[in-house]
């Protein structure tokens, strides 16, 4: 075992498929020569070299429909997006190439595509630079989307994106490339589609991803120590598909449920995860299912309102409160 | 296509409408949303609109005429077109069988209405009818064994171990029966209700602190069977009794003054003050704030007070909900506003209806004393006389004392005189001696 | 004087000897053919949705992939039939998938506007405008990465060259030197627009001027000999040099853009449409064939009426294919099966 960051997670990631297969490569705004804007690619082009670790000029549907077309002709393309704010110029190529070739052609062409970048706030980088682009791509059949939490999951997820051969939105987070984690020093792989449970508890189920498995696990202790709550937090790790049978049956056994998000909530992840337990565990529900989800409104410059937008532990822990009825 | 304007069901009890004024008139050309004509309901004024454009093609029914509900009172439609059906259809309504009201919950099923009243505006002068009248949230509705609140694991559990979910109370919002409420009873193997602590719940206006009772339906024991039995048939649907009590107003009168001097803004008035005490002093006498309903006896956990109001022809209660947990303040302020409405026919549904006690002041009528009739499925309703200045013996000596009588009319088949008298007491003794209010 | 057998077949046209043009005549013909059948079939409902036909623009189609070698790359937008069969796709199998039934390329799933054949690198068959050029130029990178010698060829209309995706793909594949060659089939109208009131440049292949490393040339798209000759050569620069080219091929279309739109009325005149029907690319090389003595009119006949055989039996075929089943539905959505079931929130059907 080893304790690295997230971001390590990943170039080791990163480093062992392209050593491992020679189609992979990886393109995007500096990933060569600058290391990576946030040093996800350190050192790959050193390694690799140019044709397989392509910096491109500043035009994410131009590369990224490019990425597309070389895994039609074979290749196995990781497409790098500075963040997912920007990917949004590059809508067309992921939604109406790169899900639906496989499908338009009868099976006849497989896209085996990664996109991955980071998505979610950062500190104060306002509307455009912090936007969780979660439910523009789940929302999508034919493509794959992860979101993992953890270091060894990043690891694991992109390492499984790689070589899956379908397309998958790879979504990490800017304040998650820090964060320090255990893995395993032998190769593992994390199945796309499957949760985790990163917390048993029999009293409420917590049902997050992404940079609120962290603030969830947080509020996981306060509720233990302060209000003798135990709750399960299930990391979905995978946004699409979702794995349903873990939430559902983990609000089988506790009987409530808080979804967790740090999107907005029309539309969003979460709506669709309550939707799921109500249909299928409503015979198992003690109370409505809470939503905690980032307020409706674009991302404000200014820090304090900025900490009030992205959900804490406190939001959590009221939520848990009232499916508990202990206001 | 020609569309009819009837006169719809605007409330629950409506049967008939009177139409008051037209906005608008034959041969006009009108839009969607516009103000059709002016209705009286038997509770309120409403304005009525239309949902389509089009041309008023027939007027049918002139202002100041009544019709029943549902009665054809105008066309809208193409110019020129044939519109001979329809009169010859609402001819043979007019003069044949009247049109039955459609039943209370449904007034919008009214076949092929286009004029559903206008939506709720913001403000205070413009109109405020109701949407398709919905049953208001404390409605005294008579529950079913089954229909009781419990969340799907509640139910699962309580069926699973043969109780009934309408046996165990509730301490989830609004009464609802939770999986620790069903564990607590199977622990307890019993099937009567158990206390439990009652949890807050959301309530449109914001009281401070929980509620402090909860609803509860109770079996009458035998006797009470009897009694109730024996009493209907003797004075009537409800059997009424009478307690009368005089209360020394002195202290209370001073403190109002020496509030309403400090105050920067607002007004109490007595009868707020009224409200304040009959509200604290039911909640602690559940007893009173109940209904007899279907041979049980339905206790409520709000208590919403009813504020009798007289209007040009009649008399109105506006509710005032949770009022055992409003201060004086937020209680003046709504009471205020909810009378100003009333006093101009303004008032929706969910606002008169729903009350678990009322109180009737005629005090300012010169009246001494009266007996009110209870407004059912309430248990009692208090009518309260004038304040006068009236010699009275105190401790032996005579002394002029402001005194107000007020008699409390009761449900024998809910209230004894006995229960009736500890609650009376308990009201005359907050007045007497306010600082008890916070006992 | 009439030739001998000899002399007409060793005849050539511009230096292209007698069989490839007999081959080109061909296709043009097949591609007339088809698509006139496939108008017929969508009047009568056989045919569904969005049909955009190739009619006048044989030329381009056949021209250019006829300069392409079997292992090349084909990229079209979703004008796509004609290409289609030209590089080989059978013309039941196009047919039955404009049918929507499960002999079709795509087995029913695409319809006109996604015909895709991986065994013959057809790629496609794409319905956003524009959206096909980053992914040819795609593929060109991976020939480049591979270290190979195939070229790709990517077809697109006029209105494409307004568009970020054409500036973006052209950028790339000049800098990167990747084998790839455009050509635009400039019709003149982008649906019912004029090129002229859109395009901020007279000439279309000018825009190749920024991006320095992009050869340019426009050619008559009319003239399948001229395209064919242009086409040759830039296959041959991508193909030694990996270095890309930009064809702007003038042609025209007969119908309107698709079977929804008109011909002519609002945005071109029926003169119009009846004065450039005089210069038809097919008529065209059939004169020039025979002028030349390498064609006579019997055998122009009995090549078109072999053609509009191979165009009846292919709609045939077509309709007797079977519907898709409804057990397809959640077919090719991805590679493999698809943890917890695509359907299991599709009850109610």
């Amino acid at each position: 075992m080893a304790l690295i960051t997230y971001r390590e997670a990943l170039n080791r990631a990163l480093r062992e498929e392209m050593q491992r297969d020679g189609r992979v490569f990886i393109l995007g705004e500096e990933v060569g020569e600058y290391d990576g804007a946030y040093k996800v690619t350190k050192g790959l082009l050193e390694e690799f070299g140019e044709m397989r670790v392509r910096d491109t000029p500043v035009a994410e549907n131009g590369f990224a429909g490019l990425g597309v077309g070389a895994a039609m002709a074979g290749l196995r393309p990781v497409v790098e997006f500075m963040t997912w704010n920007f990917a949004l110029l590059a809508y067309d190529a992921i939604v109406n190439s790169a899900a639906k070739l496989r499908h338009m052609s009868g099976g006849q062409f497989t896209v085996p595509i990664v996109f991955r970048g980071p998505g979610g706030a950062a500190m104060q980088l306002a509307a455009q630079h912090s936007q969780v682009p979660d439910p523009w791509y789940a929302n999508i059949p034919g493509l794959k989307v992860c979101a993992p939490a953890t270091p060894a999951d990043a690891m694991g997820l992109l390492k499984t994106a790689i070589r899956d051969e379908d397309p998958v939105v790879f979504i990490e987070g800017e304040l998650l490339y820090n964060v320090k984690g255990e893995v395993s020093d032998t190769e593992y792989l994390v199945p796309i589609g499957v949760a985790d449970i990163k917390r048993t508890g029999e009293d409420v189920t917590i049902v997050t991803h992404s940079r609120m498995v962290h603030v969830a696990l947080q509020a996981a202790e306060v509720l233990a120590s302060e209000h003798e709550v135990e709750a399960e937090v299930v990391d979905l790790r995978s946004l699409r598909p979702l794995d349903l049978d873990t939430y559902v049956n983990s609000v089988r056994k506790t009987n409530r449920a808080v979804v967790v998000e740090e999107g907005w909530p029309v539309a969003g992840i979460g709506a669709q995860v309550v939707d799921d337990i109500q249909r299928e565990a409503f015979d198992d529900l003690d109370a409505p299912v809470a939503r905690v989800s980032g307020l409706d409104v674009p991302m404000h410059y200014a820090r304090a309102l900025e900490k009030l937008i992205v959900p804490d532990a406190d939001a959590v822990v009221n939520a848990v409160k009232h499916v508990c009825y202990l206001e | 296509m020609a569309t009819k304007v009837v006169m719809a069901q605007l409330s629950p009890t409506m049967e008939e409408g009177k139409l008051l004024e037209w906005k608008v008139a034959e041969g006009d050309t009108i839009e969607a949303s516009d103000l059709l004509a002016e209705i009286e309901t038997d509770k309120a004024n409403m304005d009525i609109e239309a949902l389509g454009g089009g041309v008023v093609l027939k007027i049918l029914v002139q202002a100041g005429e009544t019709v029943p509900v549902g009665a054809l009172i105008g066309i809208i439609g193409e110019e020129g077109e044939d519109i001979s059906a329809l009169l010859a259809e609402a001819e043979a309504a007019a003069s044949g069988t009247p049109v039955e009201a459609p039943p209370a919950k449904d007034a919008s099923a009214v076949e092929e209405v286009v004029v559903p009243p206008a939506p709720p505006a913001a403000v205070e002068e413009i109109i405020v009818p109701p949407a398709p009248p919905v049953v208001p949230p404390a409605a005294p509705e008579p529950v079913a064994p089954g229909r009781a609140k419990a969340s799907p694991v509640a139910r699962r559990m309580a069926d699973e171990a043969g109780l009934r979910v309408s046996d165990i109370t509730g301490s989830g919002p609004g009464g609802r029966v939770v999986k620790r409420d069903v564990e607590t009873a199977i622990a307890a193997g019993v099937s009567a209700p158990l206390p439990v602590a009652p949890v807050a719940a959301a309530q449109p206006t914001t009281p401070a602190g929980p509620p402090r009772l909860v609803d509860e339906t109770l079996e009458p024991s035998q006797m009470r069977k009897a009694i109730a039995k024996r009493l209907v048939t003797s004075i009537g649907p409800v059997p009424h009794f009478f307690l009368t009590t005089e209360v020394d107003m002195g202290r209370v009168l001073e403190l109002r003054k020496a509030m309403n001097a400090r105050l920067e803004a607002g007004k109490i008035g007595v009868n707020d003050i009224l409200v304040k005490v009959a509200a604290e002093a039911l909640a602690r006498h559940p007893e009173i704030n109940a209904s007899w309903q279907d041979d049980t006896i339905r206790r409520h956990g709000s208590v919403d007070i009813g504020i009798a109001v007289a209007i040009e022809d009649g008399l109105i209660t506006p509710v005032l909900r949770a009022a055992d947990r409003k201060g004086l303040l937020q209680i003046s302020a709504e009471a205020a506003e909810l009378i100003a409405r009333a006093r101009v026919k303004r008032l929706l549904p969910e606002e008169y209806q729903g009350a678990t006690f009322s109180v009737s002041n005629l005090g300012m009528f010169d009246i001494d004393q009266f007996t009110a009739i209870i407004n059912p499925p309430e248990a009692a309703i208090m009518a309260v006389g004038s304040t006068i200045e009236k010699p009275v013996v105190v401790n032996g000596e005579i002394q002029v004392r402001q005194r107000m009588r007020v008699t409390m009319s009761c449900d024998h088949r809910v209230i004894d005189g006995v229960t009736g008298a500890r609650f009376l007491q308990t009201f005359k003794a907050m007045l007497e001696n306010p600082l008890e209010l916070v006992l | 004087m009439a030739k001998t057998e000899d002399e007409i077949m060793q005849g050539e046209l511009e230096g292209i000897p007698r069989e490839k043009l007999l081959e080109m005549l061909r296709w043009m013909v097949l591609s007339r053919r088809f698509e006139e059948k496939t108008a017929e079939a969508y009047q009568t409902g056989k045919i569904g949705g969005f049909c955009h036909l190739y009619i006048g623009q044989e030329a381009v189609g056949v021209g250019a992939i006829t300069a392409l070698r079997e292992d090349d790359y084909v990229f079209t937008a979703y004008r796509d039939h004609a290409q289609a069969l030209v590089r080989g796709v059978s013309s039941e199998a196009v047919m039955a998938e404009l049918y929507g039934r499960s002999g079709g390329t795509s087995r029913g799933a695409g319809g006109s506007m996604h015909i895709f054949d991986r065994s013959v690198n057809f790629m496609g068959g794409h319905g956003i405008v524009g959206t096909h050029l980053p992914l040819a130029a795609g593929v060109g990178y991976a020939i480049k990465y591979r270290g190979g010698d195939q070229v790709v060829l990517c077809f697109f209309g006029d209105s494409v060259v307004n568009g970020g995706p054409f500036h973006e793909s052209f950028n790339m594949v000049a800098k990167w030197e990747l084998p790839v060659v455009y050509i635009v089939e400039n019709n003149s109208y982008g649906m019912g627009t004029d090129i002229d009131r859109v395009a901020a440049v007279e000439e279309l292949f000018m825009r190749a001027c920024a991006y320095q490393g992009k050869k340019a040339e426009k050619v008559d798209g009319m003239d399948v000999l001229a395209v064919h000759d242009a086409m040759k050569r830039a296959v041959e620069r991508a193909r030694e040099t990996s270095r890309p080219t930009f064809i702007e091929a003038r042609t025209y279309r007969y119908l309107g853009h698709s079977m929804s739109d008109p011909a002519h009325g609002t945005y071109r005149t029926r003169e119009e449409v009846q004065a450039e029907r005089q210069n038809d690319p097919i008529n065209s090389l059939a004169e020039r064939m025979e002028q030349a003595g390498l064609l006579t009119d019997e055998e122009y006949k009995a090549l078109d009426a072999e053609m509009i055989a191979e165009v009846e039996r292919a709609a045939e075929i077509a309709e007797a294919s079977p519907l898709p089943g409804t057990d397809e539905i959640y077919s090719n959505v991805y590679a493999d099966e698809f943890r917890g079931g695509l359907d299991r929130r599709d009850a109610w059907r």
